[in-house]
């Protein structure tokens, strides 16, 4: 090929590209390495400008019990939240996959969680939990058993928490094993029929498998919303009581722009970068490989 | 092609009127000087009618000044986009923000004292004119920074039908701690079906503490914002009664009580007492279905009340004729007539004792004199809790609150957490 014409089809290849790179550089990868560098900085005011601190906002995260605290947290809420909500989607998409009478409407009422925000759901729910009040306390009250003051126990308050969200995102995950299931060719169950293999076994040698590559999809989905996720805090608890249902990103957004220490909040987003980072990568590499793609 | 000419042509004239429109605007204004004040509350909401007309009754007022209100959501959202505009160099000339903000501000070199403008003795009698425990949370280092305007303390509101069923005097509501509590044990059913009473302990748990350890005669820092009184023995037992009242007396639900629905708690007779702000008056008046009462809070050692809500500010990246439209329009805003109409559509406080002499108010209190039990309160109450550093400060004291209600720290221990957090904050600042 001439050389001036390829050297015009990079250009034009760069070209392309031009548009989005810029938009993943100005939106994505410099805010990443900015906030890697303010978390070296000490918080400015007018009266004590920031100035370049090392690692010190490292030190002072690590001596702070209520990063501790929160990521401890983010631990339960993830381990409460991903494998619950897979299990539902997976048990809710094979049950609007058969022919039965009010498919769509059952299907529907599956979804209708995930269209509304999370903001109006931690709304219902926030009446769906107050003391006395709320429906779950009124239904228990019917069989005598006296209130609870769910979003005010910390012992309650998380699992709280994380039953409102495995509801809200059990119908988005569904939507997805759904679509999976369709192409399910019929002929492997009917193979599976003749050679005698129960409905169980069936699901976990066959469909199983052949569902893991939207597994892994939603699991990666699932995993950053349990960290990216935390909407419903700010109507629900803040955080409270005492942080016992305070996650890492909400605990970000109060260092930011509750306490105006920017810097202390880019080193937990640090942190919270490095995991989401760390997951993704351990997700891909380990799991994609034992991953049967048709 | 003819439909690309089509677009083209539509964005021209699309271009063209827009053009004129924008010509148009200076020629009819004839603004002198532009100021934009954040205010906050949510956009479209009732109150932001009422600003938008005593803006509009301002401008008609004033011709040669033009101001554009930025609604900008809660205290919060409009502290970060004053702060954010502040920093992008196109900031404000004025805003409402809350006022336990003062320190934040003051550290960010945010804003200008009114020591700086006011001029004329007349300006400095004005200054005076406002309730002085309104403006201890706007007052520091000896210079006024904070002009009060949609303020609020904690008042006391109960069901006088659930008074008169459990045998109590409705027109009597109580007066101490004991009265509080003896009267919270005839009002608790045993089903559950009603409690005594309600201190909300999600959202502000620090301002409704404020009120129980002025009454145990302890405030909770010093006018500088560089000291707190987390551990002191009255504040301690402060909170031992906060938590009393659920785990010993039994007259409150025990864990923490939530913000958000206490209202409609009080509302649907969940409770027959509840705390809460006076900012409620209004809803509670139009929809309680039963006889209510409004009181001050009780007394132990004395009454005591936290005052609330949001101050005026100028911000220093202003011009001295900005400094003086700013000052206008404040003065306007917070002048009796004004700040009388806006207590009776809001039930946020009269700022001054001439708005509450303001004949309109007179005949209001007059015929629902709930309105005025904010203000006879008022010689009680203390700034609510404000220093540097005061979102830490604030997130320590309301998790050691939170800790001791739910049981998982004796309020001891608790409340000596938090001073020593606070102590570790604010060294820097003595």
């Amino acid at each position: 090929m001439h050389p001036s014409r390829n050297l015009m089809r990079h250009v034009h290849g760069w070209l392309l590209l031009t548009p989005a790179a810029i938009l993943l550089v100005a939106f994505t990868h410099y805010p990443t390495i900015k906030t890697i560098i303010d978390s070296l900085f000490s918080k400015g005011t007018v009266i004590r400008p920031s100035r370049f601190v090392g690692l010190a906002n490292y030190e002072s995260m690590y001596a702070d019990p209520i990063f501790w605290k929160v990521l401890y947290n983010n631990l339960w809420f993830a381990l409460g939240t991903i494998p619950t909500s897979i299990i539902l989607a997976i048990s809710m998409a094979l049950l609007v996959n058969r022919a039965m009478p009010g498919r769509s409407f059952v299907r529907m009422a599956y979804f209708t969680p995930t269209i509304l925000p999370m903001i109006a759901v931690a709304n219902i729910w926030l009446f769906f939990y107050s003391p006395d009040i709320g429906l779950i306390d009124q239904i228990s009250s019917w069989f005598g058993i006296s209130g609870h003051n769910w979003l005010g126990d910390p012992k309650t308050v998380l699992p709280a928490i994380i039953i409102m969200t495995v509801w809200k995102e059990a119908g988005f995950f569904m939507i997805f094993y759904l679509a999976a299931l369709q192409h399910v060719p019929p002929e492997l169950r009917e193979a599976a029929r003749l050679e005698g293999a129960s409905r169980w076994y069936f699901f976990r040698r066959v469909l199983f498998p052949l569902l893991m590559p939207t597994t892994l999809f939603v699991l990666i989905n699932a995993v950053l919303n349990s960290f990216k996720l935390v909407d419903h805090l700010f109507v629900l608890t803040k955080g409270g009581p005492d942080n016992a249902s305070n996650l890492l990103l909400y605990y970000i957004f109060e260092s930011a722009f509750s306490y105006f220490d920017t810097n202390y909040a880019a080193t937990l987003t640090v942190v919270l970068l490095a995991l989401l980072a760390i997951m993704a990568l351990v997700q891909f590499f380990l799991l994609d490989r034992r991953i049967h793609y048709r | 092609m003819l439909n690309i000419l089509k677009k083209t042509l539509t964005g021209t004239t699309m271009a063209a009127c827009l053009s004129i429109a924008v010509a148009g605007t200076p020629a009819t204004a004839r603004a002198d000087t532009n100021l934009t004040m954040y205010y906050p509350v949510a956009v479209g909401g009732p109150l932001t009618k009422i600003v938008d007309g005593m803006v509009a009754g301002f401008m008609k007022e004033n011709p040669s000044i033009n101001v554009k209100a930025i609604y900008a959501g809660n205290y919060n959202d409009a502290r970060i986009k004053a702060l954010a505009a502040l920093k992008s160099g196109k900031p404000a000339q004025l805003s409402v923000m809350f006022s336990i903000d003062l320190y934040e501000l003051i550290e960010q070199d945010a804003i200008i004292p009114f020591d700086d403008v006011v001029k004329t003795a007349e300006d400095k009698a004005w200054l005076k004119s406002f309730y002085p425990t309104l403006m201890q949370n706007g007052v520091t280092r000896g210079k006024t920074w904070g002009i009060p305007f949609q303020r609020s303390t904690i008042v006391m509101y109960y069901n006088k039908d659930a008074f008169r069923a459990a045998g109590l005097d409705p027109e009597k509501a109580p007066a101490s701690w004991d009265e509080l509590v003896s009267a919270g044990k005839k009002l608790t059913k045993s089903d559950g079906s009603q409690w005594g009473m309600m201190i909300p302990s999600t959202g502000y748990p620090y301002w409704m503490f404020g009120a129980l350890s002025m009454q145990n005669d302890q405030v909770l820092m010093n006018g500088a914002g560089n000291k707190t009184n987390f551990s002191a023995p009255a504040t301690v037992e402060a909170l031992q009664f906060w938590k009393d009242l659920g785990s010993k007396y039994k007259v409150m639900p025990s864990g923490t009580i939530e913000w958000g629905t206490l209202r409609k708690n009080f509302l649907e007779g969940k409770t027959a007492i509840m705390w809460h702000s006076t900012g409620n008056l209004t809803v509670v008046k139009k929809k309680a279905k039963f006889d209510f009462g409004v009181a001050m809070l009780p007394a132990n050692k004395r009454r005591g009340t936290p005052t609330g809500g949001g101050n005026f500010y100028i911000f220093k990246k202003t011009t001295p004729e900005e400094r003086t439209a700013s000052m206008k329009l404040i003065k306007y805003m917070t002048n009796p007539a004004r700040s009388a109409a806006w207590s009776m559509k809001t039930g946020y406080m009269g700022v001054s004792q001439s708005a509450y002499d303001n004949a309109k108010l007179k005949e209001y209190v007059k015929g629902f004199p709930y309105a005025a039990v904010a203000r006879d309160q008022l010689k009680y109450a203390t700034a609510e809790l404000s220093t540097f550093q005061t979102g830490r400060v604030r997130k320590a004291l309301d998790d050691a609150i939170q800790s001791a209600l739910t049981g998982t720290k004796t309020p001891e221990a608790a409340m000596k957490e938090a001073q020593a957090t606070a102590d570790r904050l604010l060294k820097a600042y003595r």
